[in-house]
């Protein structure tokens, strides 16, 4: 059972089963809508195993594959996930049913299309976070962009084609100045030691000099910061958010965001340890500083969404200054910050969708009073509400109260200003919740509501069980990533140390001349 | 010399594919002759088999290298490489011209005749190893190309595109020979190798006439590279020309034009010695951004697409400059991946196309995704591989030259190549956003019926291009031993 490439399995099933969607007659729509979560679900469930043979106490890659791909450039297909990519992997798998379910009303143009995007989605973002070759990762990670492009344009909303040009070019750009990096050090390191290779592992022994590597962290770091987004590279979300249909939303906050901190941890930390550390101060202010304006600006939407939305850019700051305290804390916080993310926010976005399905506005000002009508709705609001503003007892504290507790150790007063965004967390999330469930109703519209269905309560309820179970008791998550996160400290300060040495050598041997 | 002897001395094998396209031409002329009422689907099925032989006398010449005719042809690596190219693009170019619309009025066995000819020049370019081979075949290529280009008489654009191209085409010509009568003087000879010896043993300095003569090759390849600054006539003559003449244009003449080029810089070794990358870095940049930024204004795609082409050219160039391994294969990378997109996004514009309107705006794109979804979706894939998206064959030929100009040390180069790349992303994109995300206009042109040579063509460039994409490696491999062995 160890030999069973699983890892591809999982990754190439989605692709497969788009491709299959396309020989659907086009009218069977329903048809294809079961087809297509049938081989999310498929990919979940064969994700599973996964958790659980997978063995904490290393942090070596494990369900490795390797096969030659690129022979004359040195590349390969080579996968493997280890304590970091193991909760994005099944974060992406679980979440991919739960999408597709989501949108079986929502959605009524070319439906096909749709499926056979979201399908090819799930392909691209498991790619990434599986490929431990550069090339492969760059591969998945730009091919991920084509049918998120085609999901906020084909499906959107009013302005979509410009908020889907908009992410394309932004990511884009970032993307390109990697590329750029990525050969520079494919180059550099190929000459040094002989060896051309874009094995991730390799690069990962590597000890780049110190100058070389602010370079590279900053073309690597761009495209993640563009990606997380990491203020002031933000303004492509809000317009990506809003104007994408639910499910892309889904997606979007709840995978494709996380595709830039997990950039963060794999690469810009383990490769350029030295520039990572130079940079963090930089880096931990510019996530304050989200943190801060993301909830500012939060309080002030009149659209839910968009309240969402840049409490998106708020909490992902969160994960940042976690990554960058460089401790045990605030990674492990990051990390498990990055999956509470991913569940709560994926989980707002949905609730937001399921309103604006029945009332076809996201207006705060439209609502209110609307916990008479809807009593079931109300109870997911609440618990999502609430765990997306931190309470204890569920998943997003743990998270917070992680980094906050790494923060600390490295810098009082940016963990001061951190802190109070959870504060205003709960000011903007509270207060909207307020406006649109409480109070009197406004609207004559409001009051034939339809409560959920049995669909709709169906996607909401495995997410508000981890969100309960991560909240309560986070060791089987925790311990999961303890290893590899313990590892990866390890690593970043033995290479730091090692380049500044190597660079010593370098002086003293110019010294002596 | 008895002339029997002197025949069976000669070594047929370089020479095979040059002869093939030659008698396929005039049979087909022949067939045209006689049978006047031939339907054209059986005369292009003559072509394609006639081309099928053609490619397998090609790859005989893999190894070499063999010399034949007074060593004025060469069979190598080299030249099987860029044939086996040419052979396709000219495959791929009947395919789009069986189109059962747009081409109604067009004698199709002349047609096809001047095509294959057209190609039979290319060959002689890449395989030629004396200056007047490669001039003969340069004109052999050009002549036919200002006839293709004019193909469609009862169109004024199609005129223009003719005229246009040969006047400046004949002043190219001009150049070229100038260029090699300058070759000549400085070095008695005109055949690369003895040019070679030469310079070995003189130096480039050694006579002021040899760069002179270098430059006037130069500027001469440079107008069918259609580079910056000699890239004013494609813009006009591709929208022009009947569709499938702009692809076969923008693709086996452009890879012709680059393999005479390469022929005669590198095989001589003398592009290292001139150190003329200074010069060739700008004109590599101006190209791309010349190219990228009027390509974002055009609402003609044909005319995007010539833009678009002239940027392409300034990213091959980046190859010749980094002139190492790494960036002669990957030249030849590009240049395939180069001729499937491209013939694949004429080749979409051509399928849509009718008698009475040639599907070419951005507004006749609008909705393209619900009427006519395979043509919106091939066209997308054109388009994502032509703005170097992953996991397209675009991608991995901008990757490979741009890590061939790395390894020389031109990152800067690189770096405003990818800026460039980011900039036609916009136009690419434009495409997409028109088929995909626009509603269809109520008083939007009817596209043309169902034409399944067209499609056939379409299917095997996508597949081409996702091929090259995801699995490069076997390709790759040859292009490297074919520039190992050209060094």
């Amino acid at each position: 059972m160890t030999d069973f490439p699983i890892l591809t399995t999982i990754t190439v099933l989605p692709a497969l089963g788009a491709l299959a969607l396309l020989f659907f007659p086009k009218e069977s729509e329903k048809g294809q809508k079961l087809f297509a979560l049938l081989v999310t679900l498929v990919t979940f469930i064969l994700s599973i195993p996964i958790y659980f043979n997978f063995d904490a106490n290393t942090s070596a890659f494990q369900f490795v594959e390797r096969y030659s791909w690129i022979e004359a450039l040195g590349a390969n297909y080579y996968v493997g996930i280890d304590g970091i990519s193991l909760f994005m992997v099944l974060l992406t798998t679980f979440l991919s049913p739960l999408i597709i379910l989501s949108s079986w009303t929502a959605i009524r143009k070319s439906v096909k299309g749709f499926l056979v995007s979201m399908l090819l989605l799930e392909t691209g973002m498991l790619g990434v976070f599986i490929s431990l070759d550069l090339l492969l990762f760059y591969v998945f990670w730009e091919a991920m962009l084509i049918p998120m492009y085609f999901i906020i344009g084909i499906w959107g909303g009013e302005r979509r084609i410009y908020a889907a040009v908009k992410f394309f070019i932004y990511t884009m750009v970032g993307s390109l100045l990697m590329l750029v990096a990525l050969i520079v050090m494919y180059l550099y390191v190929g000459r040094e030691t002989g060896n051309y290779t874009f094995d991730y592992l390799v690069f990962r022994e590597y000890l780049l000099p110190a100058g070389l590597q602010t370079w590279l962290f900053l073309a690597f770091g761009l495209s993640f910061a563009i990606k997380v987004p990491i203020f002031p590279f933000h303004t492509w979300l809000p317009d990506a958010h809003v104007e994408a249909p639910t499910a892309g939303s889904v997606v979007l906050a709840g995978v494709l965001l996380k595709m830039g901190t997990y950039g963060f941890l794999r690469f810009c930390l383990p490769l350029f340890p030295n520039a990572s550390s130079q940079f963090a101060p930089l880096i931990s202010i510019l996530a304050v500083i989200g943190i801060l304006y993301g909830a500012w600006v939060a309080m002030v939407q009149p659209d839910m969404k968009k309240l969402v939305a840049y409490s998106s850019v708020s909490h992902l700051g969160f994960v940042m200054l976690g990554i960058f305290t460089f401790t045990h804390q605030g990674l492990q916080g990051g990390l498990i910050q990055m999956v509470n993310h991913g569940l709560s926010t994926g989980a707002l976005f949905l609730i937001v969708g399921m309103i604006y399905e029945r009332r076809h506005t996201r207006l705060i000002a439209d609502f209110g009073g609307l916990a008479k009508q809807l009593p079931i709705f109300t109870t997911f609001f609440m618990i999502v509400t609430l765990s997306s503003i931190g309470l204890p007892g569920l998943n997003g504290f743990i998270g917070e109260f992680l980094v906050l507790l790494g923060a600390f150790q490295t810098n009082q007063i940016l963990t001061v200003f951190a802190a109070s965004g959870v504060i205003f967390a709960a000011v903007y999330m509270l207060w909207m919740f307020r406006r649109v469930m409480f109070g009197p109703v406004t609207h004559e519209e409001n009051k034939t509501l339809t409560d959920l269905n049995l669909r709709e309560i169906t996607v909401l309820v495995p997410i508000v069980i981890f969100i309960v179970w991560i909240g309560v008791w986070a060791q089987p998550f925790l311990g999961k990533m303890e290893t590899s996160v313990d590892n990866l400290i390890r690593l970043v300060d033995a290479k730091k140390t090692a380049v500044l040495q190597m660079n010593d050598q370098h002086m003293w041997a110019r010294g002596d001349k | 010399m008895n002339t029997a002897t002197a025949l069976s001395t000669i070594d047929w094998v370089p020479v095979a594919p040059f002869i093939a396209l030659s008698v396929l031409g005039f049979l087909i002329m022949l067939i045209g002759l006689y049978f006047p009422r031939i339907y054209r689907e059986t005369l292009g099925t003559i072509a394609l088999i006639g081309l099928a032989i053609t490619f397998f006398l090609v790859l005989q010449n893999w190894g070499g290298p063999r010399y034949a005719f007074s060593n004025t042809i060469v069979g190598d690596k080299f030249s099987t490489v860029f044939n086996g190219l040419f052979v396709i693009g000219a495959a791929l170019t009947i395919l789009l011209s069986l189109n059962s619309q747009e081409n109604r009025y067009v004698l199709y066995a002349d047609y096809f005749t001047v095509i294959i000819f057209a190609t039979a020049g290319m060959v002689l370019m890449s395989a030629g190893t004396h200056l007047l081979t490669i001039f003969l075949g340069l004109e052999t290529l050009s002549i036919a190309l200002y006839v293709l280009a004019g193909f469609r008489r009862e169109n004024e654009f199609s005129l223009e595109s003719a005229f246009k191209y040969f006047l400046l085409g004949a002043f190219a010509s001009g150049f070229l020979l100038y260029g090699i009568a300058f070759v000549y003087g400085a070095t008695g000879s005109a055949e690369i190798q003895a040019v070679t010896q030469w310079i070995q043993q003189n130096g480039l300095t050694g006579s002021w006439m040899l760069p002179v003569g270098f430059l006037l090759l130069f500027i001469g390849l440079g107008f069918k590279l259609a580079i910056f600054p000699f890239h004013m006539w494609a813009p006009d003559v591709y929208q022009g020309a009947p569709t499938p003449i702009s692809a076969f244009m923008a693709t086996g003449s452009k890879a012709a034009a680059f393999a005479a080029l390469l022929r005669i810089a590198v095989g001589t070794q003398s592009y290292a010695a001139l150190g003329w990358e200074q010069v060739l870095w700008i004109i590599a940049v101006a190209s791309m951004t010349v190219g990228n930024i009027i390509a974002l204004r055009q609402d003609n795609i044909k005319r995007m697409l010539a833009y678009s082409s002239i940027a392409h050219a300034g990213y091959i160039l980046v190859g010749f400059i980094a002139n190492n391994e790494l960036g002669h294969s990957g030249m030849l990378f590009y240049l395939l991946s180069y001729t499937f997109m491209n013939i694949g996004a004429f080749g979409v514009i051509s399928y849509l196309s009718t008698a009475d309107h040639e599907f070419v705006t951005l507004q006749d794109m609008r909705g393209l995704a619900y009427r006519r979804p395979f043509a919106a979706i091939a066209m997308a894939v054109f388009m994502f591989s032509l703005a170097g998206i992953p996991p397209t064959a675009g991608f991995i030929s901008k990757f490979y030259i741009f890590s061939a100009a790395v390894k020389a040390g031109y990152v800067w180069l690189v770096i405003l190549g990818v800026i460039n790349s980011m900039i036609s992303l916009y136009y690419y994109l434009g495409v997409i956003v028109q088929m995909f995300m626009s509603a269809t206009d109520e008083k939007a042109p009817v596209p043309a019926a169902q034409q399944p040579a067209v499609a056939l063509a379409l299917v095997v460039s996508i597949f081409a291009v996702l091929g090259l994409g995801i699995f490069p490696s076997r390709w790759l491999a040859v292009f490297m031993e074919m520039a190992r062995s050209f060094i």
